[in-house]
């Protein structure tokens, strides 16, 4: 916090600090273009009015709701549409932010032998868990992935330098490599979103950006309710209300990385 | 001291010219592959780490070992080893200029490597690798240059250096716990997540390590006037033995946990490398050669007859390299990604690329071996003569 | 003492042949010097007048606040910037500095190839949200 308060003085502010003593060509360009009764204020920097904020963001996922592979399509076709998710060919260079799985497989642990016919056959919806403890930021050399305030776990692509530890430290597979340029292969650009470029890692940012702007996650919005998001900190919030009321299960808890992403059975 | 590097016969520029031609090849497709990505390897999103980490790791290995030769003469003024201590750690030079070179192909964005530097992240173990690396690199380099001077001038080195050399001894069992620890304090890996990986990934390294050395040793009498001495190759043959038969014992205790424990999470990766798993078993035949491999160097370095018979001793220590090397060099690594967190079985084969980069990064740790060798024989045969 | 030097002429010639290759840049650029590039604004920021820092400041440190602007977006979660006037920008390359900016060749290459500088920002950035497909 304080480092970046100074970075900023130090870049931003150059101007507005230097005003009181009178830096001249700043000041008449500011003075020219008619500032706020000529009194300088430094810049600032803020969260945007609608942003959607949380002590802990989370997500409950009602598998009940979600029964068949057609029904997980839109919401992941939702996801890698907004965020520029490219489709590879190649199976390997492959790149998915949240994709669809079967219950053994987003399960490992919780595979009983006989299963009741839901989880048996129904498609499981996988994706980042941002763990209240997660090992890829542990890995991660440079700080490229971190967790924010609000428990999402982010990516800094332009810090990423490809060492790809945090792939291997993610228990959840969540997380895909650029291991080529991703924007041949990007079927429709959203252009208010940027790409990736090679040589970095991604994954699901819980739609981070749409948070700033006041609205839900992609998937959810796309879920007709079969998806709730909120505050997992608020006792009132909806995603509390379906804990309670409901049995839900997490990815291999028993690692201690308390995922966020929780889901009805 | 350098100007000895340069004063060579036609054999030894023929293999100047023939490793950087290697390395020139290599570098060539590293440029391919900075221009298209990491697409051309084969690696993927299940098995992000292939190739190039496991020789990084196997490398470690061989740099760690040089301190098999320097700790006896050090430490226990073993004085058979003062012959032979520089080519302990030049050899480790070379592998850590290897090593570092595979950390850098590797990367997806090289050119952002600083980054490691510009945000230090302490939590991180690769923050730490870095550390201890560049840190051996440079005890080395420092303590080789400067042991070998003085012999040049018949001198002592300064005392300063001496104490480079006691930091150095627990540096070097530093790199590779470090290096180990990238892998065990990974929660969802199975394969790795087990505290004896550190002591076997040492005790491989030991055997890798002096092995190669004795090898490079029996080299350097055959085809130049400087004998590193029969006494020094009989007790760097008793380390490798040792330290194979340490490492062969580590690897059975993780068989047994695994196996008799039955813990999938644990049990699956074995039975992928050794049995195969779902159909897909690409490391079977490399892991039952290695263990082979193994088992028979064992066998023909314990009874001291055979350990004398130099023929034969070189022989074993191909076998000993060669077997760490696929344990190590093939399936350590892509064995701790397959089944993957989900319990999916996606194998992973290097390509033709791939291996071509990989050897030209070999090409150049044995192009700077060379160089350094060159420069030590010269100054031994100096003071021989 | 005598002073002498040894090898003279392969010494001398050495130097001559170290200095030719270390000025190469400056004679084999000799003459070559192109005048500072023209950049055009779009009717929009013509209209504007004032970006969202002074122009003399834009010029010189846009970089500088680019790179706080990044940091602040993709790590902090704050995407508005309110400048001295207090009026507020979305913090975004593509949507805001080319919303405005829209002849990225006109106005950022120009320059940008003149200082001969390669900024990789465009690598992930969509370099035309405007245009349409």
């Amino acid at each position: 916090m304080e480092s970046s308060r100074r970075e900023f003085l130090k870049v931003a502010g150059v101007s507005a600090v230097g005003m009181g003593i009178g830096t001249q060509p700043v000041l008449d360009a500011f003075a020219a273009s008619g500032g706020e009764s000529g009194e300088a204020k430094a810049p600032k920097m803020v969260r945007g009015e609608n942003a959607l904020t949380a002590v802990h963001w989370g997500m409950v996922i009602d598998t009940r709701k979600l029964e068949t592979a057609a029904d997980l399509e839109p919401l992941i076709e939702a996801c890698h549409k907004v965020h520029n998710v490219p489709h590879h060919e190649i199976k390997r260079h492959e790149i998915k932010w949240i994709w669809e799985t079967e219950y053994h497989h987003a399960f490992p642990g919780k595979s009983n032998k006989y299963l009741n016919e839901g989880a048996e056959h129904r498609p499981f919806l996988v994706l980042c868990n941002h763990c209240e403890n997660p090992p890829c930021v542990r890995a991660c050399p440079t700080k490229a992935t971190f967790q924010r305030e609000d428990g999402l776990v982010l990516m800094d692509f332009h810090r990423c330098i490809g060492c790809r530890f945090c792939m291997a430290a993610c228990p959840f597979g969540a997380r895909s490599f650029n291991f080529r340029d991703p924007r041949p292969f990007i079927p429709e650009t959203n252009k208010k979103f940027p790409t990736r470029c090679k040589g970095v890692v991604e994954k699901c940012n819980f739609c981070a950006e749409l948070l700033a702007e006041g609205k839900m996650p992609a998937c959810v919005e796309a879920s007709n309710g079969a998806i709730a998001f909120g505050d997992l900190d608020d006792p009132e919030s909806e995603v509390r209300k379906l804990l309670r009321e409901n049995y839900t299960i997490r990815r291999k808890q028993t690692l201690g990385t308390e995922p966020s992403v929780y889901y009805i059975v | 001291m350098l100007e000895l590097a340069i004063k060579g016969s036609k054999r030894y520029y023929g293999l100047l010219a023939a490793l950087a031609g290697i390395a020139g090849l290599g570098g060539a497709f590293w440029l391919w592959q900075l221009d298209f990505g990491l697409g051309i390897t084969g690696m993927s999103r299940d098995v992000s780490w292939g190739f190039y980490i496991a020789q990084f790791t196997f490398l470690v290995g061989v740099a760690a070992g040089g301190v098999m030769v320097v700790l006896p003469y050090y430490l226990h003024d073993y004085k058979a080893f003062g012959r032979i201590t520089i080519l302990g750690e030049f050899l480790a030079i070379a592998a850590l200029v290897m090593c570092l070179l595979f950390i850098a192909v590797d990367l997806g964005q090289p050119m952002r490597m600083l980054n490691v530097i510009f945000y230090p992240t302490p939590n991180s173990i690769l923050f730490w690798d870095m550390i201890v690396l560049n840190g051996y690199l440079f005890l080395n380099a420092v303590v080789g240059w400067n042991v070998l001077e003085a012999e040049r001038n018949g001198t002592k080195y300064a005392p300063w250096v001496k104490v480079l050399v006691y930091i150095s001894i627990p540096w070097a069992i530093s790199i590779h716990t470090v290096t180990a620890y990238l892998y065990c304090g990974l929660p969802g890996r199975g394969f790795w997540l087990t505290a004896i990986l550190a002591p076997r990934f040492l005790s491989s390294a030991f055997a890798a390590g002096p092995a190669l050395l004795i090898l490079l040793c029996l080299f350097v009498r055959r085809f130049t006037n400087f004998d590193p001495g029969r006494e020094q190759i009989q007790s760097l043959a008793k380390i490798v033995t040792y330290a194979l038969i340490l490492n062969v014992f580590f690897f059975l205790c993780e068989v047994f946990v695994a196996l008799y424990s039955k813990i999938p999470e644990h049990m699956d990766h074995l039975k992928y490398l050794f049995f195969g798993l779902h159909g897909h078993g690409a490391l079977v035949p490399w892991m039952w050669t290695a263990m082979a491999l193994m088992v028979l160097a064992i066998i023909l370095l314990i009874p001291p007859k055979f350990r004398a018979n130099e023929n034969l001793l070189a022989i074993s220590c191909g076998m000993v390299f060669l077997g760490t090397w696929i344990d190590k060099g093939l399936g350590m690594i892509s064995g701790g990604f397959v089944p993957n967190p989900l319990h999916e079985v996606n194998e992973y084969i290097p390509t033709i690329p791939e291996l071509i980069i990989a050897l030209g990064v070999w090409a150049t740790g044995f192009l700077v071996l060379t160089i350094l060798y060159k420069v030590t024989v010269g100054v031994k045969e100096e003071a021989g003569a | 003492m005598s002073k002498k030097i040894y090898n003279k002429d392969q010494v001398i010639a050495g130097l001559v042949i170290f200095i030719a290759l270390v000025s190469f840049p400056f004679w084999y650029n000799l003459g070559k010097a192109a005048p500072a590039p023209k950049v055009e604004l779009t009717k929009q920021a013509k209209e504007a007048k004032f970006c969202v820092r002074p122009t003399e400041y834009m010029k010189a440190e846009h970089m500088q606040l680019l790179d706080v602007w990044r940091d602040t977006v993709a790590r902090e979660g704050k995407r508005i910037y309110v400048n001295e006037a207090g009026k507020r920008f979305t913090m975004s390359l593509s949507n805001t500095c080319l919303d405005c900016h829209s002849n990225k060749a006109e106005f950022c290459d120009r320059c940008h190839n003149y200082a001969s500088v390669d900024p990789y920002c465009y690598d992930c950035h969509i370099d035309n949200p405007k245009e349409k497909k």
